[in-house]
């Protein structure tokens, strides 16, 4: 055991800081410092910065433009990303259907897809949600039905990240009623331009605009665009949810958040003194950092483990503990900047709607603590809510 | 001890439900929260007609003479449907005000109005660096004549662009943290000298900016003596508090009911999702959070007309701190068992948890009294 990174590690990750710094455009880091959203643009501006270095899909096999880094280089990119801060990649398209092309997909469909994703020439979003299918998604009921050399879907996906700006929509879709609920799922991509699909907006609670109702109605979907076999798509919706170890956790974001907490706590006095002096904000400051600090290592065990076995592509449990210990965190960390903010945390910045050139009320950086607050309850309800990491938890690790 | 309402203060409860479970469903309230004002001038009316104004002041001023509980019955209920009217501020700040700061002169010049409806207050103490202390006062009021000349700015007002006056802290002695030296002055938020910046809060409550540029008041503006108005300030901020854990519980109490409701109706896995034990549990965490809520609610409402000012201070530090981890608990648990829905405007649960995060920040938040009361030595030193 040598728990210290390598020098080949070290001389790695000061290759990022300094790609980073020289990189990332600074609007943009501006924008993720003052927990801003980031807009279309400013991604695609950014994605491509990141692909004509070769970096837009480092955990990508090298012959569809990968960089062939070890799991543990995988990683610290990623956490010096998340720090500088600068946007992560496009989960949609780079670790959610991509991986899904590249290991299930035709030829045609590789050469079609792989290189748009990495230049983020296609927006994807993901259609798996439906109003009556969450965390129970194997009941979902969008029908696909076969017509000669198209499927005819009709349905509905919800809460659907970004669908508003998507090109392409990866869904599960149903395409065997009569077969075991599992069974008769297939996984479709979609046109978001196809006749019958209409987008309509869900307001979060912190007036965010960032998820979408998608309804479809007789959509027609060429066969082509059926990943894989038909009624394997549960398979490979599995494949994906599984695959997600190195970023689920955001440790690099965490981080990054606790030092803005460190530096705007400095700025804002409480009881006549910097509020980072009161004893019992800086024990509750760094209660979150130990525990974050056990998280990294956490983390980094899991990503050595899988350096050394490679990576299975089944579910791992271990991504459980990720996602509940991440998500808690990230909820930490921005319900103690909100604390930070004080009664300046409470005016809503109309910053983000047309023609609002007021001032800020009060510091410039107070105004996204609150809506950072309430938008960050979502990481312990998506991606599997932590009620259901734990249903897997208990029985794959404990045989519950 | 007698937990029971008397005969009047149910009937008080009975018709402010009734009249709300009218008129302030979600869909109703979210038209009100769209409009222009942000609030309803109609359900403003109805609540004067009612005498939900009127309640606390004194008979001899126009009012029914009501007392903590009869607040804490109307903040409850207003709690529940999150009204957006700004009767917290005219009535519990600027009526507390009134009534244990104005001489009969100063009464009889505004409490009529407010009574009736037809005036509205708020209370500026907010500065840049003072985050809860109602002592960091650097806003100053110089001698003018047999006036005051009043300099400063006051930060997230709460319903001060609504306000026809509004009462401000100012220093007319001493350095900017000191106790001594504070006076309150009425400012008449159309005089001369004050502008405003009123904007919408997270929870979709109004507020203002207000500075105070050489604003002259005559000397009925002063409230209490100009030189030893903290205690004053104290006196209806702790009034203030217990009337806020009151809404609080109203706004936890309609959380647990609708989440209880939810997990009842809301299927996966071909059962109601409230059959699974964890959620079972932790509904019930919610409730007996709420309970506990309720329960030191009760205890400040008791305490808060209490004459001893440091026991009742300490009273309202317990039950803000209590409320600020109960209702963080209650609101976040809510929002979970909701699933995605819980974080959509379309739901009321997120209005409710936004609120509820408001409040906690509003006169300080858990944590702050907590930390106020510990360094006093505790609830029982
Ligand atoms: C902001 C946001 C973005 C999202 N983006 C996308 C997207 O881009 N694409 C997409 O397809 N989906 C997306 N989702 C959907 C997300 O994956 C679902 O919200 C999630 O699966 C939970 O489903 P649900 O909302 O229907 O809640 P439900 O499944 O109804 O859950 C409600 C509550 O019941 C609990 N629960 C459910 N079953 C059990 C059980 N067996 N045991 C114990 N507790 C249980 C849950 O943990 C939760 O607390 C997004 C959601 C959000 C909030």
């Amino acid at each position: 055991m040598d728990l210290r990174y390598t020098d080949d590690e070290i001389a790695f990750r000061d290759e990022v800081r300094g790609f980073l710094r020289d990189t990332v455009p600074d609007d943009i880091r501006r924008r993720m410092v003052d927990g801003e959203h980031v807009g279309k643009d400013d991604m695609v501006r950014w994605t491509r910065l990141l692909n004509d270095r070769g970096w837009a899909v480092p955990h990508w096999p090298e012959r569809y433009g990968g960089t062939g880094w070890d799991p543990m280089k995988q990683y610290i990119f990623l956490e010096e990303l998340q720090k500088h801060p600068a946007p992560s990649p496009l989960p949609f398209g780079v670790n959610m259907v991509g991986p899904v092309i590249y290991t299930f997909g035709s030829d045609a469909q590789k050469a079609r897809f792989l290189p748009r994703i990495a230049n983020l020439d296609d927006w994807w979003c993901q259609g798996f949600s439906e109003p009556g299918a969450g965390s129970d998604l194997a009941s979902l009921k969008t029908r696909a039905v076969r017509e000669g050399d198209h499927y005819v879907v009709n349905g509905q996906k919800t809460w659907t990240t970004l669908a508003q700006y998507a090109d392409w929509i990866f869904c599960l879709v149903r395409t065997d009623p009569q077969a075991k609920k599992q069974e008769g799922i297939s996984f479709l991509l979609i046109d978001m331009t196809t006749p019958g699909i209409e987008v309509r907006p869900i307001v979060t609670i912190d007036g965010g605009r960032e998820i979408n109702e998608v309804f479809l109605t007789d959509v027609r979907v060429p066969t082509e665009n059926l990943v894989g076999e038909e009624n394997r798509g549960w398979d490979y919706a599995k494949f994906l949810l599984g695959n997600e170890r190195t970023n689920i956790a955001r440790v690099g974001m965490s981080k990054q958040r606790v030092a803005r907490i460190r530096e705007l706590a400095a700025k804002e006095m409480s009881g006549g003194r910097p509020l980072l002096e009161d004893q019992r904000f800086l024990e509750k400051l760094t209660a979150i950092e130990i525990d974050l600090k056990a998280l990294e290592m956490t983390q980094l065990r899991v990503v050595a483990a899988d350096a050394k076995r490679g990576s299975t592509g089944r579910p791992d449990p271990a991504s459980s503990i990720l996602k509940i210990k991440g998500s808690e965190i990230q909820q930490a960390t921005t319900r103690l900047l909100m604390e930070v903010m004080g009664p300046y945390a409470m005016p809503y910045a109309q910053a983000a709607e047309a023609g609002w050139n007021e001032p800020p009320v009060g510091p410039d950086y107070a105004a996204h603590a609150a809506p950072a607050y309430f938008n960050t309850r979502k990481v312990s309800i998506y991606g599997g809510s932590n009620e259901i990491q734990k249903n897997i938890i208990a029985k794959a690790v404990l045989g519950l | 001890m007698d937990f029971d309402l008397s005969e009047e203060q149910s009937i008080l409860k009975d018709s402010l439900d009734r009249l709300l479970g009218d008129k302030y469903g979600f869909e109703e309230r979210n038209r009100i929260l769209k409009s222009d004002t942000g609030w309803s001038a109609e359900m403003w009316r109805q609540y004067a007609e009612m005498g939900l104004m009127a309640l606390p002041f004194a008979e001899a001023d126009g009012g029914l003479g009501g007392g903590a509980v009869d607040m804490m019955i109307v903040m409850e209920a207003l709690g529940r449907v999150l009204a957006l009217e700004p009767y917290f501020a005219t009535v519990v700040l600027g009526g507390g005000f009134l009534r244990l700061g104005g001489t009969a002169e100063q009464r009889a010049a505004l409490a009529p109005a407010v009574a009736a409806g037809e005036t509205k207050l708020a209370f500026g103490h907010t500065e840049r660096q003072s985050r809860y202390d109602l002592h960091h006062v650097e806003t100053t009021a110089r001698p003018d004549g047999a006036g005051w000349l009043l300099d400063g700015a006051k930060s997230v007002v709460l319903d001060g662009d609504s306000a026809d006056h509004v009462f401000v802290t100012a220093r007319t002695a001493g350095g900017p943290r000191e106790a001594a030296g504070i006076g309150v002055f009425l400012v008449d938020a159309a005089a001369e000298g004050v502008s405003r910046r009123g904007y919408r809060m997270q929870d979709g409550r109004r507020a203002a900016e207000l500075a105070l540029d050489a604003v002259r008041v005559g000397p009925e503006a002063v409230y209490g003596a100009p030189e030893e108005g903290l205690a004053l300030v104290g006196a209806v901020v702790d009034r203030a508090i217990a009337a806020l854990c009151a809404e609080a519980v109203g706004v936890m109490g309609a959380m647990h009911a609708e989440t209880v409701d939810y997990l009842k109706m809301r299927k996966q896995f071909g059962v109601p999702i409230g059959a699974f034990q964890v959620l079972q549990h932790q509904a019930v965490d919610m409730y007996v959070a709420t309970e506990q809520a309720r329960s030191i609610t009760h205890y400040a409402t008791m305490m808060a007309e209490d004459d001893d000012a440091e026991a009742r201070a300490r009273a309202m530090h317990a039950a803000k701190a209590e409320i600020g981890r109960a209702g963080r608990q209650v609101g976040e648990a809510a929002i979970q068992l909701h699933g995605g829905v819980g974080m959509t405007e379309d739901y009321a649960v997120g209005h409710r948890f936004k609120r509820m995060t408001m409040i906690d920040l509003t006169f300080g938040d858990g944590e702050h009294h907590l930390r106020t009361l510990a360094g006093k030595g505790g609830l029982a030193a």
